[in-house]
């Protein structure tokens, strides 16, 4: 398919459209709440709310009888509060610890929710079929008027946050000072979590229980290596998580039987990826390249100040010597030959007609400098 | 200056789990005085803290700041946590933290704007970290950590500061440097009360002491409570105290 | 019962019985939630696993689908140590995606065998019965039942065989290693155990169930003992009845059996946390309201007393000003000064209140106990 082609498509197809749309919502969302559960040690939490919405799902259906994605999420959003209230509740009152109360709510809830289902399942009018998408998230299943609930959805809590951003911010840093201060922190807590659990419910729809834990985490956890300013990570949190909702829907729509969540997902797991190894400061890759280069440069100015050791010692700074003598006085790790190469294309050593080194005016300054430093190293 | 008390804890009783944490405490303190607060491990220092600034229930007791409840003098107080209670890898630089310490004074909705930033600068740089104020937190070092933590408690001006543990893992330089920032407080008449974890530097450092050990011990200037006697009482367990009260009381 | 029902009742007792074991160990050690990890990633090990042997009875499938628990283990484990991201963000980040590659693998190459998403997520115990074990003509049961069995007598084998040493890396690291034994190597087999665990029980219960039976149990009987070998004990207990009372609950409801299987589990749970001697809502609320009284009388007695001694009594112990001293409001002043009086503590005189003697003792003796 011609790239124009593909454009025109995805404009004018309203299938395409509408799902890469709303997966780029739910990646705006999810990514910009997400980088507040991270911060918070929450990425669980997320977790065990979407599974925890099912019976919620389920009972706003059975009780209403209406599959409006309106009442179904709104159920979704009691049943999640409820699940956080229990697991708060739980680890206040007992030894039970944090993360065996998030895995309970979590699978049994969900498992109550799955009774609920077949209960269901038993009615008249073939009702289970919408609430699957609950489960797997069906994207494809979207439709625009979800759409432009998401979005409202999605500016909403984009404002939330930025009106209470700084108070947000010190809830995530130190909210015992909060506190301290004056600040209404249980308030601001549990506006927060609600906005996380109206973000994890919207996304349920479009990539399910069980993945929905990294749209909250993924995108979070990849901006996070890119930057150290709070603002910047959320922000660069909702472009990833926008970009991989898109990417992925398009993906899916490109390839025959490939599932949407599931791109979505392998998309956003890629961008972490990515960030882990290679964002400049963080990275992985860019630590071991910055390793490399300091014992390089170690090397070099040992290699230097070795030699000039060794003419000093001959009251002569301009004795040459050969390498070996030079190996033997140095950590026998690295290549003495190549380090003085090094030296040579650097212009502060120079070989002479025997084959052995000297230092250059040019080295015997920096050879002399490196001395003076070593002498005041014990700053900060 | 003022015949008001800074600090006038009254019979503060903290309980866990129905055992106490903190028994009956009293404790006066007045205005420009540096007091330090020792006692053993779980003596509940850190509580007593806690417990005045109305972090931690407490099941009895008062607590009044200039003759005032705790909550109508905020702004008159500075708080400064234990360095290990927050995670310092946040994203966040060390200006952005000293700024924290105006929220109070901003509220809700407004940001923080030039003149925030200038009196955040000014804080840094009595505690020595304005050049590093762009500097990420994580990057710093624990004393860097501790000055940055002061500064935001000293951005708020405040009248009365709680420290908790502030040397503990600090170089001997950033110690020292803080303690002369404190005295500095102490000459403004301001009250400034510290845990701390270390009793030989206490007749050095500080004017008054309160020796605590679930129940008050000893609250006075320095020689005249920092005594032996005192000082066993407060750390020789639990059995010596036996029913004879701590004959010192300043009342 | 028929045979089938029997059959069902007992794979489910020993799938519950076989999780629980792994699960005390997660539980205590603060890894509920890789359970739930493991028992989703898993499924991209099997599918990986069929797709080489093309036969979904092989044993291949269940090695290769552990290796796959194991190996999620292993990337949270190198994530965390990179320092880059925190542990419970490794963990959400792993699962997700091995998964989601498991079901792309599933839609895009198998699209209509057996192994469907639906039945990844539930499981299907009513289908256990029908798929036999059969060997030389001869029907030695249900194949999950067979399977599950051997995995039961392996976690009881290894708790039986190591109990000592996990229950040391379990509880202090740091001495276990400096005992010589590797925590790593314990962690691993553990790991090993759980993730093969919930293979065999990946097929009849389903990734929920698994989850639900090696936490929520455990968790009940951490409410009930201080004692590793009786949590052990407590735990398969719960897990087993959970499982049988989730069996007649579906049958009764005719409803998803792992649904409510899951749902007893929350249920015994609930009434753990509600019941446990000790440290259970019940308990601790009885204790609470005879001793916030006992508590209060207490406080009273050594407040006055340590103003008489003081000799300010005259201010701090009158009557009606005790409630600013103390800070209590006046109906539980009330209450408190009654019952010392009743309790021969102490008397008001002149609108003082006085310590009697045995009320000094046991003023000074209760100060000697904090």
């Amino acid at each position: 398919m011609e790239a124009l082609e593909f454009i025109q498509n995805l404009v004018t197809d309203y299938t395409l459209r509408t799902v890469a749309i709303g997966s780029g919502m739910l990646g705006i969302v999810s990514g910009t709440l997400g980088a507040f559960a991270v911060l918070r040690r929450q990425s669980l939490l997320g977790d065990a709310m979407s599974h925890a919405a099912l019976p919620g799902i389920a009972l706003a259906f059975i009780l209403t009888g209406s599959k409006s994605s309106l009442v179904l999420l709104v159920g979704a959003a009691l049943a999640g509060w409820l699940g956080t209230y229990f697991v708060t509740k739980t680890v206040g009152l007992s030894r039970i610890k944090y993360d065996s109360a998030l895995g309970m709510i979590l699978s049994v809830f969900f498992g109550f929710g799955l009774v609920l289902l077949t209960y269901i399942q038993k009615m008249p009018n073939a009702a289970q079929a919408g609430l699957d998408k609950f489960l797997f998230g069906q994207a494809a299943t979207l439709l625009q008027s979800d759409v432009y609930a998401m979005s409202v959805i999605g500016i909403v809590i984009v404002l939330a946050v930025t009106v209470f951003f700084k108070e947000f911010k010190l809830l995530s840093f130190d909210p015992e000072y909060g506190k301290s201060i004056g600040f209404p922190v249980r308030w601001l807590d549990a506006i927060l979590t609600a906005l996380l659990v109206v973000a994890i419910v919207i996304g349920l729809q479009t990539v399910g229980v069980v993945l929905m834990s990294a749209m909250i985490v993924a995108p979070a956890a990849a901006a996070r290596q890119w930057t150290q300013n709070l603002g910047v990570m959320i922000f660069l949190s909702a472009l990833f998580g926008c970009l991989a909702g898109m990417s992925g829907a398009v993906i899916s729509s490109l390839s025959a039987n490939m599932p949407t969540g599931p791109s979505i997902v392998v998309v956003i797991s890629l961008i972490v990826v990515i960030s882990i190894l290679f964002a400049p400061e963080r990275g992985m890759v860019s630590n071991l390249i910055r390793r490399y280069g300091n014992r390089k440069r170690l090397r070099v100015d040992l290699t230097l100040s070795t030699l000039h050791a060794l003419a000093i010692h001959h009251n002569d700074p301009t004795h040459a010597h050969e390498a070996s003598s030079i190996r033997v006085m140095a950590p026998s790790e690295f290549g003495v030959e190549k380090t003085l190469h090094e030296l040579d294309k650097q212009g502060l050593v120079e070989s002479n007609s025997e084959g052995k080194w000297i230092l250059t005016q040019r080295g015997l300054r920096r050879a002399e400098e490196l001395k003076a430093n070593n002498g005041s190293e014990a700053d900060d | 200056m003022t015949d008001k008390l800074a600090i006038d804890v009254e019979d503060l009783t903290v309980a866990y789990r129905e055992k106490p944490v903190l028994w009956d405490v009293d404790m006066e303190v007045p205005s420009g005085v540096l007091m330090a607060i020792v006692g053993p491990n779980g003596a509940g220092k850190t509580t007593l803290i806690k417990a005045i600034l109305g972090l931690v229930e407490s099941a009895a007791g008062d607590v009044r700041i200039f003759g005032k409840s705790y909550t109508e003098q905020r702004s008159l107080v500075g708080y400064v946590p234990q360095r290990g209670s927050v995670d310092w890898d946040f994203p966040t630089t060390v200006i952005d933290v000293v700024m924290m310490g105006q929220y109070g004074r901003l509220g809700m909705f407004r940001r923080p704007g030039k003149r925030e930033r200038e009196m955040s600068i000014e804080a840094l740089d009595k505690v020595g970290m304005a050049d590093f104020r762009n500097r990420q937190i994580s990057q710093l070092s624990g004393g860097q950590q501790q000055r940055v933590f002061l500064a935001r408690a000293l951005v708020q001006d405040a009248r009365v500061y709680f420290m908790d543990e502030p040397f503990q893992g600090v170089d001997v330089t950033t110690e020292k440097a803080i303690i002369a920032i404190l005295r500095e407080l102490r000459n403004q008449d301001k009250t400034v009360v510290v845990v701390h974890h270390d009793i030989q530097t206490v007749p050095e450092y500080f004017d008054w002491v309160t020796l605590l050990n679930v129940r008050r011990i000893a609250c006075g200037p320095v020689d005249r409570e920092f005594t032996e006697e005192n000082l066993r009482l407060a750390y020789g367990g639990r059995a010596s105290f036996g029913t004879k009260l701590p004959n010192s009381t300043h009342r | 019962m028929s045979s089938s029902q029997i059959e069902i009742q007992l794979t489910a007792i020993v799938v519950a019985a076989a999780c629980a074991l792994p699960g005390v160990y997660l539980v205590l050690r603060r890894m509920a939630l890789i359970s739930d990890a493991i028992s989703h990633s898993i499924l991209l090990g099997i599918v990986v696993a069929f797709f080489i042997v093309h036969n979904l009875s092989s044993p291949f499938l269940v090695f290769g689908a552990a290796f796959t628990g194991v190996l999620t283990v292993f990337l949270v484990e190198v994530l965390k140590k990179s320092g880059l991201v925190a542990e419970d963000a490794a963990i959400g980040l792993v699962f997700p995606l091995l998964f989601s590659l498991g079901v792309i693998l599933i839609s895009k190459y198998s699209g209509d065998i057996h192994l469907d998403t639906d039945s990844v997520l539930l499981g299907e115990l009513a289908f256990i019965p029908f798929d036999r074990l059969e060997f030389w003509g001869m029907d030695f049961g249900p194949r999950a039942l067979a399977v599950m069995s051997g995995i039961l007598f392996l976690n009881i084998l290894f708790i039986l065989l190591f109990y000592k040493e996990l229950k040391i890396s379990t509880f202090d690291a740091g001495l276990a290693a400096s005992l010589g034994l590797s925590p790593v190597i314990f962690f691993y087999a553990l790991m090993s155990l759980t993730s093969l665990t919930a293979v065999g029980a990946f097929d009849a219960v389903g990734s929920i169930l698994v989850v639900a039976l090696m936490i929520a149990p455990p968790a009940a009987a951490y409410l009930l003992t201080d004692r590793l070998s009786i949590m052990l004990i407590l735990a398969v207990i719960f897990g087993v009845v959970s499982a049988i009372a989730g069996y007649w609950l579906a049958h009764y409801l005719d409803a998803s059996i792992a649904g409510c299987m899951a749902t007893v589990t929350g249920v015994v749970f609930g009434l753990s946390f509600t019941f446990a001697p000790n440290r259970g809502l019940v308990s601790i609320a009885l204790r609470r309201r005879g001793q916030r009284l006992r508590f209060a009388v207490m406080m009273l007695s050594i407040h006055i007393l340590n103003h008489e001694e003081a000799g300010n009594a005259a201010i701090e112990n009158r009557v009606d000003t005790l409630d600013r001293h103390v800070a209590w409001d006046k109906h539980l002043i009330e209450k408190v000064v009654s019952k010392m009086k009743k309790s021969g503590l102490a008397n008001t005189d002149s609108g003082l209140l006085v310590l009697t003697d045995s009320g000094r003792k046991f003023a000074a003796e209760a100060m000697l106990d904090i």
